[in-house]
């Protein structure tokens, strides 16, 4: 057995949202948990470890994009051994992550259930119960694309083929899609000729993923991009049933007010909303 | 003129590879010079995959070095794997380099750093994706100069038809003297092209430039004469040597990837050079004498390093960590620093005669005490006398002993296979050997769960090694004999099952071996090989042996030489070797006698504890040893 004392627990949990951008987007999920775990340590960000033979940093993540996919919104729980200002954690962390490894926001895990303070706060991946993604066609007519979109979202089910983990498997990407919308006046403010596409898409089993939805597209409508689509996530979140959009899976967190810290400013001030890094609004279908 | 960025040309076509993120430089403390702003320009690489090349501390030393310097810049590119090679064929984009993304081809010096010779087949794919023409004799002004390094580079013949220039030895000085030369040219408008550029590096002595050397050959084939083909070029070459390691402190700021790569830890080089004088050993031969470094900049490194890096694990390098005069100080003043920190210390290379459970114990206070590793490279003690490789079994059971004792469950032993003089009982003794191990350890801890794994390497004679006129072994003797030690082991119900064995069969040494001890006729079998497809010979996936011996057998037919006559021909003492004129700083003639030795079972003290045995490289070199101890310590770090 390893000797010594038991591992300092966690006092403060800080649930942070981050962004994958531009060459970073290449980054697959384990590079990026390793880039965390050394810039946790650069940062000087007391991490709590497990215990036993070889520790871990207590850092979990809450699903993750897929390689050569950019996002806005992607979300970790760190547990730390003291408690410290959100702001600072986010200040430092991003300064010692590499430029394109972009901390957006850091709040406290609000407690449990009213009632059940000691429970350990709400899994920050339920609240993840959908993704909006932005998909950027090089080279294809918004025409072209505005036409395969509408008779997507005309169809009932659009079966796929795709090989994952278990194998090949056929399944419905249609009913995972809430809303689907070319983006005109993204596409037209870009420096290159291309289609823009915005959707929102519920998380389910398997992942319907954007490449999936394009494999759909494809086979409704024979769209067929001459290059690699460049994909962003731009929010996740809990999906508002009356609005079709997205909201902030950390207003939970903000809302219980824990203390965060001495000299805490107001937690988030400044808090980007889902959505926020395009202009164009998404539509529900 | 401003050189363009290739990445957003490279970037729609990284979806489409394998682990694109090596592409993508952007490393943390990598950095990006202003290009107009210098007049030095470097490319270094390491020809190899870039999970295996990152991590590489000479490129590191030498990119920070370089970009230090004000006026010059240096940017990394490693080699391309094959399905980024098609992609980058297919859409004509050259070899670039990851920091920047520059074409190579735009730099004054590309610079490769070859730890093995099984790079050289990626040297000519980079060359031809950078648009350099393979053949130096066809370069223009318009080309960089390309600078062989690395321990490979001491002998460069066989790619003496693909690099302008070698370099032998440690690389931090001279690579600034060949700035200053390059600089001084460019300043001057670069007279007399590249051919006198080329000249002025060869007559600084530090520098060798194949093409102002003429070698002629004897009717059977062996080397006549390698002589210098115009006035002002020296007879030989010499290696470099940095004395006081204390004033070249790097790397300073290690390059942090983001891809997974083989050494996920920061490494500080405690001292260079190595004078146990095993004779299979060309890292010790070719970097005398030792040289330590200072506990206290040790510790300094280590500190700053860290601080840079954010690693959780600090390896403390050199070719036989334990022998550092300060070792037991540096463990324990680091493991005190680092406590509680979950930092881990490694010590790569321990001899089984140095090792002691207090240091053990200090580099395993971090946590895990997973595996110890040793090294006694030939089963018998007939065989470790001839590799002088002085440990005795008794020795190795003693210490194993002590490390199962104190909780170790696991012990890694390395051996060779196809040793000179070897005969199949030295080969079935590593059995003997790995079955006490595992008998002591029982005994030791009353358990049954302890573990012995057996690693085996094939022996290649390297030039300036006392080994160099040995004839290799052929691989199906190595594989007959490694067959055979596997049975024992099998066969064995009492060990058996306790005992693993990893080996690789005896192919691979063969070529190895050709390109260890090739001259220049071995060149038209690299490029041979590389037009046929060959890449990434170090890799088992890649490595086609029938591929090296059909390109050999064409590039030699109407030869009095073949790929036997390069690997398991034994030479003579006055043959010509092809790396002669290439001064090491060993004397010949001790090499000679301690071949002869060898063949004796003769034993060579290291010297650094006895009277120096004149190797020759102290004199020759204008060197010493430095080794400590300071009786410094490592005081705790202030809190900050």
């Amino acid at each position: 057995m390893p000797e010594g004392p038991a591992p300092a627990p966690v006092i403060q949990r800080l649930r942070v949202r981050y962004a994958k951008r531009g060459r970073l987007r290449f980054t697959s999920h384990r590079d990026i948990s390793r880039a965390v775990e050394r810039a946790v340590r650069r940062a000087g960000i007391p991490v709590a470890f497990s215990g036993g033979f070889t520790p871990h940093p207590k850092i979990s993540y809450a699903g993750a994009a897929a390689t050569g996919v950019a996002s806005e919104a992607e979300y970790l729980e760190i547990g730390l051994t003291e408690t410290r200002d959100p702001a600072r954690v986010q200040a430092d962390l991003d300064a010692a992550l590499p430029p394109g490894l972009d901390i957006v926001d850091v709040v406290p895990a609000g407690p449990g259930r009213a009632g059940d303070a000691q429970a350990r706060p709400a899994a920050l991946a339920d609240r993840l119960e959908a993704s909006e993604w932005r998909i950027r066609l090089d080279g294809v007519a918004q025409d072209a694309a505005a036409a395969a979109v509408a008779a997507f979202m005309a169809a009932g089910s659009i079966e796929v083929e795709r090989l994952t983990k278990k194998g090949r498997r056929r399944f419905d990407v249609r009913a995972a899609v809430s809303s689907c919308e070319l983006d005109r006046r993204a596409a037209e403010a870009a420096d290159a000729p291309c289609a823009i596409l915005r959707m929102v898409v519920r998380h389910s089993t398997p992942a319907v993923r954007p490449d999936d939805i394009l494999t759909g597209l494809r086979q409704v409508a024979d769209l067929a991009p001459p290059s690699p689509p460049l994909v962003t996530r731009l929010a996740q979140g809990p999906l508002d049933a009356a609005t079709g959009g997205l909201a902030d899976p950390l207003d939970p967190d903000r809302e219980t007010g824990l203390p965060t810290g001495d000299d805490a400013g107001p937690a988030g001030g400044a808090r980007p909303r889902p959505g926020d890094p395009a202009s164009a609004d998404a539509v529900s279908a | 003129m401003p050189v363009e960025s290739l990445f957003p040309r490279l970037e729609p076509l990284l979806p489409s590879v394998q682990k694109p993120i090596q592409y993508v430089g952007g490393e943390l403390n990598s950095q990006v010079k202003d290009w107009d702003g210098t007049d030095v320009r470097w490319a270094l690489m390491y020809p190899d995959a870039y999970e295996v090349g990152l991590p590489n501390q000479g490129v590191q030393i030498l990119y920070e070095i370089l970009n230090e310097r004000e006026g010059v810049l240096a940017e990394r590119t490693y080699s391309v794997w094959p399905d980024m090679e098609a992609v980058m064929r297919e859409h004509g984009i050259p070899q670039f380099t990851v920091d920047a993304h520059r074409p190579v081809a735009a730099f004054d010096v590309f610079g490769v750093s070859f730890s093995t010779e099984l790079g050289y087949t990626n040297l000519l794919t980079a060359l031809d994706l950078a648009g350099i023409p393979l053949d130096a004799a066809d370069r223009t002004g318009e080309h960089p100069i390309v600078v062989a390094g690395g321990h490979a580079a001491f002998n460069p013949e066989p790619i003496a038809d693909f690099v302008d220039a070698a370099v032998l030895g440690d690389g931090e000085e001279i690579a600034l003297a060949i700035t200053e030369v390059v600089r001084e040219w460019k300043g001057e408008g670069s007279p007399g092209g590249r051919d006198e550029l080329l000249m002025r590096l060869a007559a600084s002595g530090g520098v060798y430039v194949p093409r102002f050397y003429d070698v002629t050959y004897l009717p059977d084939g062996r080397i006549q004469r390698v002589a210098p083909n115009r006035p002002g070029v020296p007879w030989r070459v010499e290696k470099h040597t940095v004395m006081d390691l204390d004033q070249w402190p790097y790397p300073k700021k290690p390059l942090v990837p983001l891809a997974e790569t083989v050494h996920e830890r920061f490494s500080v080089e405690i001292f260079r050079g190595c004078t146990r004088g095993c004779r299979f050993c060309q890292a010790g031969m070719i970097t005398r004498p030792v040289r330590e470094r200072s506990i206290t900049t040790i510790g300094d490194m280590v500190e700053q390093g860290l601080k840079e890096s954010g690693f959780q694990e600090v390896g403390l390098l050199s070719l036989s960590s334990a022998d550092h005069s300060e070792i037991g100080d540096v463990a324990k003043g680091l493991a005190d620093r680092y406590e509680g920190t979950n930092t881990s210390l490694s010590l790569p290379s321990t001899r089984v005669d140095a090792f002691n459970i207090t240091l053990a114990n200090e580099f395993s206070r971090g946590g895990r005490r997973s595996g110890l590793t040793f090294a006694p490279e030939g089963g018998s003690e007939r065989m470790r006398k001839v590799i002088n490789k002085m440990v005795t079994e008794d020795d190795l059971i003693r210490t194993v002993t002590t490390a199962y004792e104190n909780g170790w469950r696991q012990v890694k032993l390395y051996f060779m296979c196809g040793l000179p003089t070897e005969e199949d009982e030295d080969v079935l003794a590593i059995a003997g050997m790995a079955k006490r191990v595992i008998q002591a350890g029982r005994e030791a801890t009353g358990r049954k769960d302890i573990r012995c794994t057996v690693s085996i390497g094939g022996f290649v004679p390297k030039p300036h090694t006392p080994f160099q006129w040995a004839a290799q072994c052929d691989h199906e003797t190595v594989d007959r004999r490694l067959k055979a030690l596997k049975d024992e082991l099998r066969g064995d119900k009492e060990y058996g099952r306790a005992i693993g064995l990893r080996y690789h069969d005896g192919q691979p040494s063969i070529v190895e071996g050709l390109l260890s001890r090739g001259d220049r006729r071995v060149g038209k079998v690299i490029r041979a090989v590389w037009e046929d497809g060959g890449r990434f010979d170090g890799w088992s996936e890649h490595f086609s042996y029938e591929r090296w011996t059909a390109c050999a057998e064409k590039a030699f037919a109407g030869e009095p030489v073949d790929l036997d006559w390069y690997t398991v021909r034994e030479r003579d003492e006055v043959e010509v070797l092809p790396w002669d004129h290439l001064d090491a700083g060993l004397d010949r003639e001790w090499l000679w006698q301690d071949w002869q030795d060898a063949v004796d079972e003769t034993e060579v003290e290291d010297c650094r504890w006895t009277p120096c045995y004149d190797c020759g490289v102290c004199p020759t070199m204008g060197t010493e040893i430095q080794i400590g101890p300071t009786g410094r310590k490592l005081l705790p770090l202030s809190v900050v």
